[in-house]
């Protein structure tokens, strides 16, 4: 079964094609069903040095995936989305102009503020989602209401020195990035985004994006 | 200041107005001892009702998901017009 990376690249290329100067950055840990084949036919759409396909020989974890991608990245912001369609490209416009309002070095996008919201979780996910929130909020004061989110867009500078820092894996890896850009006193702003989930199942393909 | 310098010095000055109220029993000293387990009982309390608001009030969306299938439905489309072979799903 083939992921939606197709489907997320044509989205995603529709929305800013125009307006802003990006390439994507794929950074796939060696997907067996033929995503990259389809991840090179869009390159020919699209052209190489819109679509970069920067392959790993196998599955070796979200936070070096990004650091990955990261050196191959060579505009002034980066984006960190996934590539599934439960984030969906329609809402870089707003990112994109927040961060140019208000000249922040960190965008993330919530789920929980007014506009935003979630489709596909069940009862305890919501209930995982929250308890976490809370206990997380209580403790740690971060300063925004959606941690564990991973749509955000960085300053590619500001990225780079949080990703050295980071220590933990997995779940809490996102969550301890914000929080940490949050300890160093950087200008983190949100926009509320939507969360459809589980409609291409099985794999977690992250993909980060430059837009200069 | 480190986040957990501010932690501790929250926590020494709650310690420091109990242990004055014990000192000068403006309340009866049998209440005060207790008063830290009020404190905990109650932040625990709070704490359940953030999630259980949060979870009543938790924003969905189901139009978006139509609005997905729409917009997956498209873009399929047109790259087929562009000549991309993506089998089935």
């Amino acid at each position: 079964m083939y992921s939606g990376i197709y489907l997320f690249i044509c989205l995603f290329c529709f929305v800013l094609f125009r307006d802003v100067e990006f390439e994507i950055i794929v950074v796939d840990d060696g997907s067996p069903d033929g995503t990259q084949d389809v991840v090179k036919q869009l390159q020919q759409v699209y052209g190489e040095d819109c679509i970069l396909l920067r392959p790993r020989p196998k599955k070796l974890g979200l936070g070096t995936a990004y650091i990955h991608g990261l050196k191959h990245a060579s505009g002034n912001f980066v984006v960190i989305m996934d590539a599934d369609l439960s984030h969906h490209p329609k809402y870089l416009p707003s990112f994109i102009k927040k961060q140019l309002e208000t000249g922040a070095s960190i965008v993330t996008g919530t789920r929980y503020a007014q506009g935003g919201g979630v489709h596909g979780w069940n009862l305890m996910r919501k209930l995982t989602s929250r308890g976490a929130n809370v206990l997380a909020q209580t403790l740690l004061w971060p300063g925004v209401s959606d941690l564990t989110g991973s749509f955000r867009l960085y300053k590619k500078s500001v990225l780079e020195d949080i990703i050295t820092s980071v220590v933990s894996k997995g779940y809490v890896f996102q969550m301890e990035m914000i929080v940490r850009a949050s300890r160093k006193g950087y200008h983190i702003e949100e926009v509320p985004i939507t969360f459809v989930d589980r409609v291409f199942g099985s794999s977690k393909l992250g993909g980060s994006e430059i837009v200069e | 200041m480190r986040h957990v310098i501010k932690i501790i010095t929250i926590l020494v000055a709650i310690s420091a107005i109990w242990i004055g109220l014990l000192q000068t029993a403006v309340i009866p000293n049998s209440h005060t001892w207790l008063l830290p387990i009020y404190l905990v009982v109650l932040l625990g309390c709070y704490g359940l009702l953030m999630v259980g608001v949060g979870l009543m009030r938790f924003p969905t969306c189901p139009q978006e998901a139509m609005l997905l299938q729409q917009d997956i439905i498209e873009a399929k489309e047109f790259l087929k017009q562009k000549g991309v072979d993506f089998g089935s799903d």
